[in-house]
Parts: C-alpha cells; sequence; structure tokens
C-alpha cells in the first residue's frame, strides 16, 4: 500500500509538470505569444510610434490583434504623409522549403497590404516583394529567432 | 557544349554481350561492393606534347577518377594499384587471369591512350576476371583538353555493363555558391562536373539567384532572379551566357522546372499573394494558367511522359503533395502521413516521387510510389531539402544547412547525396557553401 500511494504521488507530480509545460507553450512566455513574436527587440519605426514590421504563427499569414493595431497605425502615417509610397517586404522562417517559403513571404506581405487597403490606403502606394527564407532578421537557429523572421516589413519607397 | 559532342567521335571495336558471371546488383545498396582493378591507361610511347595537357601522367590521371567515381558510387571497391601484377600495356592486350584474381579482383580495367596531332585516342577492355573473358571494348577520339570526360564516358560504359542501368559520371550539376554571413549571404549560380571538377560561376553574386535547374533535353537553365529587385523566372544558355525573363508576369514568378521535352517551363506566379502554377511553351511564348485555388501550389514537377504534373499544396490547411493531369484536371493527393510535405520531383525512371518531409522539426528527404503509397524516409536531419535526380533515377543530390548559434555562427550550407537504397549518404566537395542543386542529363547521350 505504502508503496502503491509513492507511486500515485509520482504520477501526480509528473501530471502537474505536463500541465505548467502546457501552459508555458501555448500563453504568452518573454517575447512570445503562441509562437508569434511580441517584442520590440528587432523592430525599427516609419515615425514615432509608428512600428514598421507585423509578426506571424509558423506557416501562417493571418494577422494577430497586435498586428492589426500596429498596420491601423502605419494606415495612420499613409494618410498624413499622401505622396509615400512603400513596399512590403514578406518573409518566413528557415524551417520550411525554400519554393514554399517564397510563397508564404508573398501571402504575408499581401495580407498587411489588404488590412492598409481596408483602411483607406490606395494600393498603387503599396508593392510587395517576397523574400522567403532568404533574409533573415536574426541569424540563430532559435524559436525566439524564427519567431523574428516571421514577418512582414513596411519600407518607404525614396 | 555542342563543340565538344561533335569532337567526340565514337565508334565501337567489339561490343561483346556475352553472357558474363559478374554482375552488380544496384538495388541492394552498397552492402558487398564489387572489387574491381582499374589499371591506368598504358600511354603510347608515340604520344607527343599538348598544350595544357600532362600527357606523361594522363593514364593514370583518367584511371583516377574512374576509380573515384566507382568508390563514389558505393557499389564498387577499387583495389590499390600497388597489388597490381601487371604492366598496364601488357594486361590491356591480354590480362593473366589467375594473377588479378589472386588479388581478389573481380573486374578489371585496361586502356591505352596515344596523344598526336592535337587529338586524344582513347581504347579501353572490361574484363570479367571470374569468366576470363573480355566484357566491353570502346575505343574513341577527342580533343586531349576533354581528357576528364573520356574518364567519365569509360566510367559510364562499365558501369553500364556491370549494373544493366544507364550511367551517371558524364554529367555536371548546376547550383547556388553561397559566401558571407547568414543574414548577408551572396548567392551566385555554381556549375561544376559531377564530381567537383571545372567549377564555373555563371552569375556574380549582385543580385539573389534561387533554384536554377537544368532541361532535360540540353545545356539550359532555368533559375530564380532577384534582377532589379524584381524575383522572376529566367532562362539562361549556358554556352552564350544570355538570358532572359520568361513570360510578362505583373509579379514574383518562381520555383520553375523544365517539362521532359525541355520545350515548357512550369512555374509558381503570385497575383495578389496567391500562388498558382503555370506553364509557357519557349517557342510559341504561349501561357497556361494550371491550378486555381485560394491556397499556395507550387514545386510542380513533371512525369517523364508529361501526361502528369505533381506539385505542393497547402490547400488542406498544410503543405502535402498532389498529383494532376498535365491540364490541370483531376487532382489528387497522394500524401497523408504525419508531418508535411515539399519539394515533390518525378524520378526520370518515372516510378518514384522523392519529396521533403517535415516531422516534429526534423527534416527527411523520402521517395514514394507515384500514388503515394511505399514511403522510404532515406536520410534525416537539421535541416535539408530540395532533391534533384541523377539522370538514370539512381541516386539524389539534395541540400543540407546547420544550425546556427546566437550571432549565425556554425552555420552552413552544402550538396549531398544519397542512393535510392538509403545507403551511400556522401558529401559533395564544393569550392564554397552550396545549395538548391540540380543534375544535368548525360551529357553525351
Amino acid at each position: 500500500m505504502t508503496f502503491n500511494r509513492n507511486l500515485k504521488n509520482i504520477f501526480l507530480v509528473v501530471f502537474t509538470t505536463l500541465i505548467l509545460s502546457a501552459c508555458s507553450t501555448a500563453k504568452k512566455s518573454g517575447d512570445m505569444d503562441g509562437d508569434v513574436y511580441t517584442g520590440k527587440e528587432t523592430v525599427k519605426y516609419l515615425a514615432s510610434g509608428v512600428p514598421d514590421r507585423v509578426f506571424f504563427a509558423t506557416n501562417k499569414s493571418s494577422l494577430t490583434t497586435a498586428s492589426r493595431a500596429t498596420l491601423r497605425k502605419q494606415a495612420t502615417f499613409l494618410r498624413k504623409n499622401k505622396k509615400l509610397n512603400v513596399t512590403i517586404e514578406g518573409h518566413a522562417d528557415e524551417r520550411g522549403t525554400r519554393e514554399y517559403n517564397l510563397a508564404l513571404g508573398e501571402r504575408r506581405a499581401n495580407a498587411a497590404r489588404d488590412y492598409l487597403m481596408t483602411y483607406g490606403i490606395s494600393g498603387k502606394r503599396i508593392s510587395t516583394i517576397s523574400y522567403g527564407k532568404e533574409k533573415p532578421v536574426n541569424p540563430a537557429s532559435s524559436a525566439l529567432a524564427w519567431s523574428q523572421n516571421r514577418r512582414s516589413v513596411t519600407v518607404k519607397v525614396d | 557544349m555542342k563543340k565538344i559532342f561533335l569532337s567526340l567521335i565514337i565508334y565501337f571495336i567489339s561490343l561483346s554481350s556475352s553472357y558474363s558471371l559478374i554482375e552488380v546488383d544496384i538495388t541492394r545498396g552498397n552492402l558487398d561492393p564489387l572489387p574491381i582493378a582499374v589499371s591506368p591507361l598504358h600511354v603510347d610511347i608515340k604520344s607527343t606534347a599538348h598544350e595544357g595537357v600532362k600527357v606523361k601522367d594522363l593514364g593514370s590521371n583518367i584511371s583516377s577518377i574512374i576509380e573515384r567515381n566507382f568508390k563514389n558510387t558505393g557499389l564498387f571497391n577499387p583495389l590499390k594499384k600497388e597489388a597490381f601484377v601487371q604492366k598496364p600495356d601488357i594486361a590491356h592486350l591480354k590480362p593473366r587471369f589467375e594473377d588479378w584474381r589472386l588479388i581478389k579482383a573481380q573486374a578489371l580495367v585496361t586502356g591505352k591512350i596515344l596523344v598526336k596531332d592535337g587529338k586524344l585516342k582513347v581504347e579501353f577492355r572490361l574484363w570479367d576476371l571470374t569468366a576470363a573473358k573480355e566484357m566491353t571494348a570502346l575505343a574513341f577520339t577527342t580533343t586531349p583538353s576533354n581528357w576528364r570526360r573520356v574518364a567519365h564516358i569509360i566510367s559510364d560504359k562499365i558501369y553500364e555493363r556491370l549494373t544493366g542501368e544507364e550511367g551517371y559520371f558524364d554529367t555536371r550539376i548546376i547550383y547556388v555558391a553561397e559566401s558571407g554571413p547568414k543574414d548577408q549571404r551572396v548567392k551566385k549560380l555554381g556549375i561544376m562536373d559531377q564530381d567537383g571538377a571545372n567549377t564555373k560561376y555563371l552569375t556574380l553574386g549582385n543580385e539573389l539567384v534561387l533554384t536554377p535547374r537544368f532541361n532535360p533535353t540540353n545545356q539550359m537553365v532555368t533559375y530564380l532572379s532577384y534582377f532589379r529587385n524584381m524575383p522572376r523566372v529566367y532562362l539562361l544558355d549556358i554556352e552564350t551566357g544570355v538570358q532572359e525573363v520568361v513570360g510578362n508576369f505583373p509579379g514574383m514568378t518562381f520555383a520553375p522546372r523544365f517539362s521532359p521535352d525541355g520545350k515548357k517551363i512550369i512555374m509558381s506566379f503570385a497575383e495578389d499573394g496567391n500562388s498558382d502554377i503555370y506553364t509557357m511553351d519557349l517557342e510559341t511564348r504561349v501561357v497556361e494558367r494550371i491550378t486555381n485555388h485560394s491556397s499556395i501550389d507550387t514545386s510542380p514537377s513533371f512525369s517523364p511522359d508529361g501526361k502528369y504534373i505533381v506539385f505542393n499544396s497547402d490547400r488542406s490547411g498544410l503543405q502535402q503533395i498532389y498529383v494532376m493531369r498535365s491540364d490541370g484536371s483531376s487532382v489528387k493527393r497522394i500524401t497523408f502521413g504525419k508531418g508535411i510535405y515539399g519539394t515533390p520531383v518525378w524520378s526520370p525512371r518515372g516510378d518514384l516521387i522523392a519529396f521533403t518531409k517535415v516531422r516534429k522539426g526534423r527534416f527527411y528527404i523520402g521517395v514514394m510510389r507515384t500514388d503515394g503509397s511505399g514511403e522510404r524516409l532515406l536520410t534525416e536531419n537539421f535541416y535539408q531539402e530540395a532533391p534533384s535526380w541523377s539522370p538514370n533515377g539512381r541516386v539524389l543530390v539534395f541540400y543540407r544547412e546547420t544550425k546556427a548559434g546566437a550571432k549565425g555562427e556554425g552555420f552552413s550550407a552544402s550538396l549531398w547525396s544519397i542512393d535510392i537504397t538509403g545507403y551511400n549518404e556522401r558529401k559533395l566537395t564544393t569550392k564554397t557553401d552550396a545549395s538548391d542543386p540540380s543534375w544535368s542529363s548525360l551529357l553525351s547521350k
């Protein structure tokens, strides 16, 4: 009986550990929400308070709530600067096949472009280009680097 | 290249197709490589000097290349020359079979060369030592500077005779040569002989280039270039260096490949963020849309009869492999295993599809039958993808990238090959880091 009780305790410990580790990947941990980067380490600014980039989940091109907020700031900025054109660069992390990543980068750049257009920015002012996995902003092979590299970046065109 | 074809006049002196006792079973991998002795080719004393070629060493240089080719297949075990028991010229006339058998050789290659009047005359014989007779013989004439190709052509003939399969030594590999730190890579088109010799660069590295692929019928190449920051599929003639954009697409075109007859390019075109598959006829310039789906459709590859196309799509949610008729009809998903699948490439033999698989953060190169059954994973690594077939459909070449440290240190990209048996995984020698390999057809075919 003593042995059984001990065994039960071990199970409980293992079980709790599993739950805890599950939470840490599903919820916010440091600069990640799920696997979407939420930090500011690599972010540059089009103008004060207007971040130039948004981040994506693995294999996804859908915009998060935070990404939409960033893009609305970009739309406001572009409305104020009517003569400014931009290029949106779409990027992927290094964990996919090269050709699929080119397509994925294109899809991400266009997701950002479409959102800017729904806020009244003419599509003529926004070109897109995909670099797939070719231009990582963080060259490390780590979950953090990959999350920083899954991005679309709005760049001013001279 | 055409010049080389013309100057390469091949004539047979005898071709015995008689029954022989030795043969190599290439379906089994390298469990029991065939011991073979490659005698240095005898240099005829009537040979004269030729600029740029060391005539005296030519015989042993050619035999060394043949030996290396054989060793790299994993199917042969070339024996050490120190143990050889007969002089090259005498062995070429008539080997003392019992003496060669003593050093455990089962096959023997002998030959003779003559360099004279700006020409290289070559003859070689393959001997079955067990049956004590000649298996095949061939003689040909070419220019002396072609001597490396001579070695590859001899290798192909012997491989064919011993395995019953076409060889793949007189071929080249086009690839992307890489240099510089991981986040500022410089990429050029590189081309080399299958054994790593004769490396040349076809672009300067001013713009990003990716995914070069050979035309299976000639020396044209299609690839993706970011020239003027507009990613488009290009066509390049490697004889003349002339290149042109393929089609007049208003957005990114990528993932190009030739049709098996070399007359069309199949590729993806991204419009408003969505990638579909198109073909362009190189002669008529007619563009045809093959897929029309809101998912990513890319990495298309024709079956060798041109009737089907295998491609990569995420229409089910994640990347999987699909087959359709070449007009885009009858689309059928063929991969249902756990993980995601990409870069399908149809074997030139038509029987298999090679692919990249990603599962639980690991990358695999595998092959399966064309209906998706019989999946076999050949190799596992941190990152590898983009298999390309040897022209005989027996070997795959692909590239690997290593895991990088916090600042990108320790990163490298390299070419590897593996038999479809899963045996004989081997790193290819390249002068720089390398990725995106594509194997040519046999040059002398």
